[in-house]
C-alpha cells in the first residue's frame, strides 16, 4: 500500500499508509482465489467471512462489502489497521507459500473506508426490547463489542468508562498515525445512535462496586478494564523528571494530545534524545511518537535481538524506516540524573543470547563489563502491562488469575462470580485488540443467553 | 457538562468554585479528589473536593492560579460550565476515633484539609486546628473551620494575620502541651516535610495529602509515582494520603518541576491569547 515518505511523515501525525484507491482495491481483490475452504478464515479470531467480503469488492460492491464484515466485526476500520494479519489471515493465505497473499488487512480498511467516508449502512435492525439491562465495564475493543451486540439483541446497555473520552487503548494508547481517532470517535458515534448509553468519567470500584451496579437493577454485568497498569524496570533513578511510562508518554500526546501543545494545554517533554525500553507494539509506538516530537536520537533499547521482537514485522520497519536506532542485546542497568532531579542518561549492559527460555526464544546473558552509557533526556519504558487492580481488589467473590487477571471461562466469558462475565486484555493480559472483541462477542452471546434462561 | 453555580477570587491568587456534579457529591467521602477538565482543549486538573451539597448536587473546590488552566478556571463565570469532572477519586481518609488529631493546613492545602476536620470531629476526636500562609490574602476558611474545630490556631509567616511564624511552630506548642495522636498536615511540599520531620520525632502517626502531577488518575500512567518507604506507589491510586515519615518528599518536590518550563511556555501564550481577546472585546 502507498505510504507517506518516512522523511515526511516524521515531521507530523497525519496517518502512515494512504489506503487503496477503488481500482487497486478491486485489482487486489482479484487476486483472490476464493478458496473452498478458504484457510485464511482458520486465522480470523472472530471468523469473517473474508473470501466472501473480497469477492464483493472485486465485483465493486463496495457496500455490501462491509456489509459481510460487519457480521462478525463491529470495528473493521480499527481492525484493518492495527490488527496483525501476518500472523492471522495473512499467514494463512494459500496465495502466500508461494506469492505475496491477498493484503485482507488493507482490503478490510478500504471497505470500512469507503462506508464511513462515502456511502453509510443503515443502522442495524435493533431486536424488540427484552426489558433487561447489563452494565459494561470499560469502553475498550471488548467492551464496545459486547455492547454493540447486546444492544442489538434489544437488551438496555450503559458503558461505564473512567476517562473523559471511550475508545480504551484505541483511544490513548495506539497513534493518531497508526490509528486516526476520528475513526475512533465514528465507530462510537455509530453504537451511541444505535442506542448504546455510554457514562464517562466513571471509575467503578472506587465510589461503586460491582454489587452496588446489581443492586441499581442490572441484570449482568461485564468487566472490560483491559491491562492499564505499567510496569517499571525497577532500577535506581526511575522517578527522575524525564522517566515515563508508555501509557503516560502515549496519553499525553494521544489522549491529551499533547503533541499539539501549547494548542491544548497538556504539556510533554520534547527531546533531542529519547531512549524507549522494550521490543513490543507499544514500544515502537513510542519511539515513532517521540520522533515526531522532535527526537533527533531515538534509542530503541530491548534485551533480545531484533527476531525476538513481539512487536509487528511492519512496526519495526516503519520505526527503523524512521531513524529509530535499535540497541538491541541491551539490558539498562540504572538512570542517571542531574543535580535537578531530570535524567541525563542510562547505564546498560550487554547482553548474549543463551539457551531458550520458557518462552521458547533464547534467553539473554549478560556480558560481563560490557557497561556503556547512552546520553537521554527522555525515557520511555515500554516493557508490558498488567491488568488495573480497582475491581478485582473491589469484587467480592471474583476469582483472580496469578498475573492480576480475572479468571473467565473460555467459551462463556463467565467469572467466578454470578452474572460477571469478563473479557480482554482483563482476562488474557495484554493481547490484541482482534482477541478483545472476540471475547466480547462470545461473552455477549453467553449473556443474552443468561438473561433469557437465567441459567448460569 | 457541569455548571458553575458561583466563582469567586478569594485573593489575587485563590479561588472557590461552587459546580454541579450530582454524582460526586453524593459518593465523595472527604480526603478524595475529583479531576476536570475545563474544554476540549484543556488539562486533566486534579482537585480535592473541599465540600459537597447533595441536596444541591454540587462540590466546592479551590484552586490557586499558578499557570493556565487555574488561570482559565478564574475566569469561567457563573453558568459556564465544565467539560469534564471525574471522580470521586482515591481513597478516602481513614476516619475513626483516634483521640487527639491536630490538622495542620498550609495555603491552598487548607482546603482538602476541611472536609477531614468535619469527619474527624464527628467521629468523636478532639480537634485541633492549625492553618498557615504566607499572609492574610491566602489564607483561606479561617472562618468555617473555627466554628467545626475544638480550637484553631492561625499563623502567617509576615504577621499580617494572626501569630507571626510557621505551623510548625504552633504544633510544637500544641504537642508541648498535650498528647496528641495524629497530625493530618496538607499543604506545600516544604511544609509537609517540615511537620513530618518534627513529628518522627515524637513519634507522632502523621498523614499527609500528596499532590504528585496527575494525567488519568486511575493508575494507569504512573505520572503520579512517589516513593514511599522506598516503594513506588501511585498517588492517584494507592494515595493521596500517605505516611509523612516514609514519603521521599525531595523527589516528590523535584518531579512537581518536571513541567517548568513547558508550563511557563503555556501561561505566557495563553496571557498572550487573553490580552489580544481583550483588545478585540474592547474593539466592540
Ligand atoms: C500502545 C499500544 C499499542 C497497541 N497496538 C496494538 C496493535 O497494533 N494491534 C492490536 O491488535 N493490539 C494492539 N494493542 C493491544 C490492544 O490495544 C489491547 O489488547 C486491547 O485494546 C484490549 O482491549 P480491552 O477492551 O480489553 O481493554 P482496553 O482497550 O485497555 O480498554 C479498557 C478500558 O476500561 C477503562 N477502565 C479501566 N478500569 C476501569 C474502571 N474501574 N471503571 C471504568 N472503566 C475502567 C479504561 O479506561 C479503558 O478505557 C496495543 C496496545 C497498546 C497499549
Ligand atoms: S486463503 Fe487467500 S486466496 Fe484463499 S480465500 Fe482466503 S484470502 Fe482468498
Ligand atoms: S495519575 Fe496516572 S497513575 Fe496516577
Amino acid at each position: 500500500m502507498p505510504e507517506q515518505p518516512a522523511a515526511e511523515r516524521v515531521q507530523n501525525f497525519s496517518e502512515v499508509p494512504y489506503g487503496f484507491s477503488d481500482d487497486t482495491a478491486m485489482a487486489e481483490a482479484g487476486r483472490c482465489l476464493q478458496c473452498k475452504k478458504p484457510t485464511c478464515m482458520d486465522g480470523c479470531p472472530v471468523g469473517i467471512d473474508i473470501p466472501g467480503f473480497i469477492k464483493e469488492i472485486r465485483d465493486g460492491n463496495f457496500l455490501s462489502a462491509i456489509e459481510v464484515i460487519k457480521q462478525t466485526n463491529s470495528l473493521p476500520a480499527v481492525c484493518g489497521r492495527v490488527c496483525p494479519q501476518e500472523s492471522q489471515c495473512e499467514e494463512l493465505c494459500v496465495l502466500g507459500k508461494k506469492f505475496e497473499p491477498v493484503a485482507i488487512g488493507s482490503l478490510e480498511r478500504f471497505a470500512a473506508d469507503y462506508e464511513r467516508t462515502r456511502e453509510q449502512l443503515p443502522l442495524p435492525a435493533r431486536a424488540p426490547q427484552t426489558g433487561k439491562r447489563v452494565a459494561i465495564i470499560g469502553s475498550g475493543p471488548a467492551g464496545l463489542t459486547a455492547a454493540g451486540e447486546l444492544n442489538r439483541l434489544g437488551h438496555a446497555v450503559t458503558v461505564f468508562e473512567a476517562l473523559h473520552s471511550p475508545g480504551g487503548v484505541l483511544g490513548y494508547g495506539i497513534p493518531e498515525f497508526r490509528l486516526p481517532k476520528e475513526i475512533v470517535h465514528y465507530e462510537i458515534e455509530a453504537l451511541r445512535r444505535a442506542g448504546v448509553e455510554i457514562v464517562m468519567n466513571r471509575v467503578i470500584g472506587i465510589s461503586e462496586t460491582v454489587d452496588d451496579l446489581f443492586d441499581q437493577g442490572y441484570d449482568a454485568i461485564f468487566l472490560g478494564t483491559g491491562a492499564g497498569l505499567p510496569m517499571f524496570l525497577n532500577i535506581p533513578g526511575e522517578n527522575l523528571q524525564g522517566v515515563y511510562s508508555a501509557n503516560e508518554y502515549l496519553t499525553r500526546s494521544n489522549l491529551m494530545k499533547a503533541y499539539r501543545f501549547p494548542e491544548y494545554d497538556t504539556p510533554i517533554i520534547r527531546a533531542d534524545r529519547v531512549a524507549v525500553f522494550g521490543g513490543g507494539n507499544v514500544a515502537m509506538d513510542s519511539a515513532r511518537t517521540a520522533r515526531r516530537l522532535g527526537g533527533k536520537e531515538v534509542h530503541l533499547i530491548y534485551r533480545r535481538s531484533r527476531d525476538e521482537m513481539p512487536a509487528r514485522k511492519e512496526e519495526i520497519h516503519h520505526a527503523d524506516e524512521e531513524g529509530v536506532i535499535f540497541d538491541i542485546l541491551s539490558n539498562p542497568l540504572r538512570f542517571l540524573g542531574d543535580d535537578k532531579g531530570r535524567v541525563r542518561g542510562v547505564e546498560c549492559l550487554k547482553m548474549k543470547l543463551g539457551a531458550p527460555d520458557d518462552s521458547g526464544r533464547r534467553r539473554p546473558v549478560p556480558v560481563e563489563g560490557s557497561e556503556f552509557v547512552v546520553d537521554i533526556d527522555v525515557a520511555i519504558i515500554a516493557i508490558g502491562n498488567a491488568p488495573n487492580p480497582i475491581l478485582q481488589k473491589t469484587t467480592a467473590g471474583l476469582k483472580t488469575g496469578r498475573h492480576g487477571t480475572v479468571e473467565a471461562d473460555g467459551a462463556t466469558q463467565k467469572t467466578s462470580k454470578r452474572g460477571v462475565f469478563a473479557g480482554g486484555d482483563i482476562v488474557s493480559g495484554a493481547a490484541t485488540v482482534i482477541e478483545a472483541m472476540g471475547a466480547g462477542r462470545r461473552a455477549a452471546a453467553a449473556i443474552d443467553e443468561y438473561l433469557k434462561t437465567g441459567a448460569w | 457538562m457541569h455548571t458553575i453555580q458561583s466563582n469567586e477570587l478569594l485573593s489575587p491568587t485563590v479561588g472557590k468554585m461552587v459546580v454541579d456534579a450530582p454524582y460526586v457529591a453524593e459518593h465523595r467521602k472527604a480526603g478524595q479528589f475529583i479531576i476536570l477538565r475545563i474544554d476540549e482543549y484543556g488539562e486533566r486538573v486534579p482537585l480535592t473536593i473541599a465540600d459537597a451539597d447533595r441536596g444541591a448536587g454540587t462540590i466546592t473546590l479551590y484552586y490557586q492560579i499558578v499557570g493556565t488552566s487555574t488561570h482559565k478556571l478564574s475566569q469561567l463565570k457563573k453558568g459556564d460550565s465544565l467539560k469534564d469532572v471525574a471522580g470521586p477519586l482515591g481513597h478516602p481518609t481513614e476516619i475513626k476515633k483516634y483521640g487527639t488529631a491536630v490538622c495542620v493546613g498550609g495555603g491552598i492545602g487548607i482546603a482538602p484539609l476541611y472536609p477531614i476536620v468535619g469527619a474527624l470531629k464527628e467521629a468523636g476526636n478532639r480537634v485541633v486546628v492549625i492553618i498557615g500562609a504566607r499572609n492574610r490574602d491566602l489564607l483561606i476558611l479561617e472562618k468555617e473551620l473555627g466554628v467545626l474545630a475544638t480550637e484553631i490556631v492561625v499563623c502567617t509567616d509576615d504577621g499580617s494575620h494572626g501569630k507571626k511564624g510557621f505551623v510548625t511552630d504552633a504544633l510544637k506548642e500544641v504537642a508541648g502541651r498535650e498528647k496528641v495522636d495524629l497530625v493530618v498536615a496538607i499543604g506545600p511540599v516544604p511544609m509537609m516535610k517540615a511537620v513530618s520531620e518534627l513529628t518522627r520525632g515524637m513519634a507522632i502517626r502523621t498523614m499527609v495529602s500528596l499532590n504528585s502531577i496527575m494525567v488519568d488518575g486511575t493508575g494507569m500512567c504512573g505520572g503520579c509515582r512517589v516513593s514511599v518507604g522506598g516503594e513506588k506507589k501511585f498517588t492517584c491510586v494507592d494515595g493521596p494520603e500517605f505516611d509523612g515519615h516514609q514519603v521521599d518528599f525531595a523527589e516528590l518536590m523535584e518531579r512537581l518541576g518536571a513541567y517548568r518550563s513547558e508550563e511557563k511556555l503555556s501561561y505566557d501564550a495563553h496571557r498572550h491569547k487573553c490580552k489580544l481577546d481583550g483588545v478585540l472585546n474592547d474593539g466592540r
